[in-house]
């Protein structure tokens, strides 16, 4: 390293110590959001130089003379070298959704240090660690899937496991998804009006693609981001357009429309809706990172939650149940760690990469980008006052959906709020009401649209608030298409293998029947959710959580698996203390949640506690009649079943390994399916910057005659 | 100037890069290099839209 380099390391490593110092002593006092996100910062930049920079040099061994698939099999089409930067967004824009926005703010009911701390920590050391390892070794086998390499490598048990594990686990995630739009939109005819209109929306852009300009993205981009933004502005006038009433949509005609919807985008071909639909969602979603870095340090807003509650303690949390441990690393998976990732990093990334250097960046760098997004949510939500974060993150059986219970319950946390300042937070945003407006998209709403009146100015309070739902129903409904999709060839794909007609992508029987099938699996849970007297996301979310945290342990047994076998079982701790912390809570959670005694937490003494209740002919609050009681008691019995299925097959995955981990380690190693040596005639930097040697070695290859523009087609 | 000229013409291509309309350029310079007249823009994207339709394409995620 160079005086110069040591001089700028030096100085980050110091701005992040100052304010992990500030975070961890002040009690309290006015603290600056700020001092969390250059902690974030300043961490990232470090882990992303070193850590990162180490793994992949010592730990993977990634090796510039050798050829990506991407320069081996190129075609345009899935195989194709892709400028790293261009990738880089394309990578960022898979991976990252509502996820790392609902979790944080779900999670900031025990206070703003916990999460922080997870998202940060739990980024550098198995988040992004994941995300890159398992970049790598797709990278490696061709772009294989995550299920396939499980198979190939770990064994036909596990790889069965795997795949009835990541089926299940999708599923999951598009209800609870599905679960956060339908509670933003309940009751809020100005967000229905302009969630609504996306869809003529995407679907001008699809005709304009097709029909009138073929191919001007960029064009039809600009004109639908233009019209979005209308569509938003629009909204406001619901009222005086006589719209109210008919756009005042309950929970249950919402899922049935969003059923609908789900169904209906996922059999019409994709030009109509999903790809004008995603060019939307991918510029919003830079877009609106951009402007939330920008207005952050903007306004610098003081956090207004307190660094560690009660309920962290104690687990009586009224936004879902449990200790700090395990439920925060539950509740927090995207932007810390997220299985889901494992689908992008194997399968449609490692078929683009030009050089394997590139790994860093892309897998290590996209999830860093991502575990920003989640801080920035975090912060968006602990800058709202607490009486107000409990009023509308409390279910409506504990608030009783009025102001005046509201308050009340709210004293009763040891918070405090009026009836009047309830009532008026929500006019300021032109809602009906924030009362138990649960799921974390309301609240998250309202922070930003707090951060941007700070930073920006001219009372817009109402605009940005439904501008952030606007983007968030937006990034949902892409992945409520897009995974029923996947979801659809995954179904289509396995019956396949037993009857091959019924894999054929074109044959409508198979394509509309697979498509109703994993709609009405995730519809089911919807309903679930939407109808749980409990409240349906302290229900669901932790079932979501997990689901994604266990995906998450079978890519990392995965990877620790394929070190094992490469015979670099010394560097086998990288991916294994992600894999190790990721066991211990999961595991821990997904058992409370099956056998513990306290009902708020175990689903299945839940059910008991009100089955018993119904046998004696009682009612218990907060269900209102017998309908309820049995409603409460089939949710806990499929909410439990499923998160013991979950557990179970994840064991099966490791248990699996663990029998090829001694094998190889007796072995020495033992062959995968590694694609052997090819030798890379492509020149490309690795990092986000080009060094001097790197621009230079590029200038001579180009000169060579042999650098057509990468991303072009030779 | 022409530094400026520059940045500004790799930033247009990593955009049409990025919303998948340099294909289109590079289809382009690709037939003019061979010296084939090429298809019009309509069947090309009618022919990449066919082509998306049967890849399981880019998962989005949570």
């Amino acid at each position: 390293m160079s005086a110069k380099s040591i001089a700028i390391w030096g100085t980050v490593a110091v701005v992040g110590a100052v304010c992990w110092t500030v975070l961890a002593l002040s009690r309290g006092e006015d603290v600056s959001a700020l001092w969390i996100l250059f902690a974030a910062l300043s961490s990232y930049a470090i882990a992303y130089r070193f850590y990162a920079r180490f793994i992949a040099n010592r730990v993977l061994g990634v090796d510039d003379t050798r050829a990506t698939p991407a320069e081996r099999h190129d075609n345009g089409r899935d195989f194709d070298v892709t400028h790293r930067h261009v990738l880089f967004g394309h990578h960022f824009a898979a991976i990252a959704g509502a996820g790392p926005l609902v979790g944080p703010v779900l999670a900031a009911q025990m206070g703003y240090l916990p999460g922080t701390i997870w998202i940060i920590v739990g980024v550098i050391f198995a988040g992004a660690v994941q995300d890159m390892v398992v970049l790598f070794f797709s990278m490696r086998r061709d772009g294989k899937s995550l299920g396939q390499m499980v198979r190939e490598e770990i064994g036909v048990v596990g790889g069965v496991a795997a795949l009835i594990a990541v089926f299940a686990i999708m599923i999951i995630i598009l209800a609870v998804l599905a679960l956060v739009v339908v509670n933003a939109l309940a009751e809020s005819p100005w967000g229905v009006f302009s969630i609504g209109l996306t869809i003529p929306i995407a679907l001008f852009m699809g005709y304009y693609l097709r029909v009138l300009r073929p191919g001007r993205v960029s064009e039809v981009t600009a004109i639908g981001v233009a019209l979005l933004m209308l569509a938003i502005i629009g909204g406001g006038y619901v009222e005086q357009m006589g719209l109210e009433e008919a756009l005042t949509l309950s929970k249950e005609q919402l899922t049935l429309g969003l059923v609908l919807y789900g169904f209906i985008a996922s059999i019409l071909p994709v030009w109509m809706l999903l790809t004008p639909r995603d060019y939307l969602s991918t510029f919003m979603k830079i877009g609106v990172i951009v402007l939330l870095a920008v207005g952050l340090v903007l306004a610098a807003p003081v956090l207004q939650q307190e660094a560690v509650t009660d309920f962290a303690r104690e687990g009586t949390g009224p936004v879902f149940a449990g200790k700090l441990f395990p439920f925060v690393f539950i509740t927090i998976a995207c932007g810390a760690l997220s299985g889901f990732h494992a689908l992008i990093s194997s399968g449609t990334t490692p078929k683009m990469v030009a050089k394997e250097s590139q790994v860093r960046m892309i897998g290590y760098g996209g999830m860093l980008m991502e575990s920003f997004v989640a801080i920035s949510a975090l912060i968006a939500a602990c800058v709202i006052d607490p009486g107000l974060y409990f009023a509308m993150n409390s279910p409506a059986g504990a608030t009783g959906a009025d102001p005046a219970t509201a308050a009340e319950f709210v004293a009763g946390l040891g918070f405090t709020i009026t009836p009047d300042q309830l009532t008026a937070a929500a006019a300021a945003v032109e809602e009906q009401t924030l009362i138990s407006r649960t799921g974390g998209a309301p609240t998250l709403a309202l922070g930003m649209s707090q951060i941007f009146t700070e930073a920006f100015g001219g009372g817009l309070a109402a605009f940005w608030y439904h501008f952030a739902i606007m983007f968030e129903a937006l990034f949902i409904l892409t992945a409520v298409d897009a995974g029923t999709r996947v979801g659809r060839f995954m179904l289509q794909d396995t019956v396949g293998n037993m009857w091959p007609k019924y894999a054929d992508l074109s044959w409508k029987p198979a394509s509309w029947s697979a498509s109703a099938v994993v709609v009405g699996l995730w519809g089911y849970m919807l309903y679930v959710g939407v109808t749980d007297p409990l409240g349906g996301i302290n229900q669901l979310f932790p079932l979501f959580g997990i689901a994604n945290q266990l995906l998450a342990a079978i890519a990392l047994t995965l990877c620790v698996t394929l070190l094992i076998k490469h015979g670099k079982v010394k560097w086998a701790w990288v991916p294994g203390i992600g894999l190790a912390w990721d066991l211990v809570t999961t595991m821990t959670a997904s058992y409370q949640k099956v056998f513990s005694d306290n009902p708020a937490i175990g689903y299945f003494t839940q059910r008991e506690r009100y089955a018993d209740a119904l046998d004696a002919g009682e009612l218990l609050a907060p269900a209102t009649d017998v309908d309820q009681m049995e409603q409460i008691v089939l949710n806990s019995t499929v909410n439990g079943t499923l998160q013991a299925l979950f557990a179970l097959l994840v064991l099966v995955v490791v248990v699996n390994a663990f029998v090829i981990w001694i094998r190889a380690l007796r072995a020495g190693g033992l062959p995968t399916t590694e694609v052997p040596w090819h030798e890379s005639h492509l020149v490309q930097p690795s990092d986000f910057l080009a060094t001097p040697e790197e621009k230079e070695a590029v200038r001579r290859w180009e000169a060579e005659g042999r650098g057509t523009e990468v991303g072009s087609h030779r | 100037m022409t530094e400026v000229l520059e940045i500004a013409r790799t930033l247009r291509r990593r955009v049409r890069e990025l919303t998948g309309e340099a294909k289109w350029d590079d289809y382009l310079a690709e037939c003019s290099a061979v010296g084939e007249p090429p298809m019009s823009r309509r069947d090309f994207e009618r022919r990449r839209d066919d082509e998306r339709e049967h890849l399981p394409g880019s998962g989005r995620c949570c």
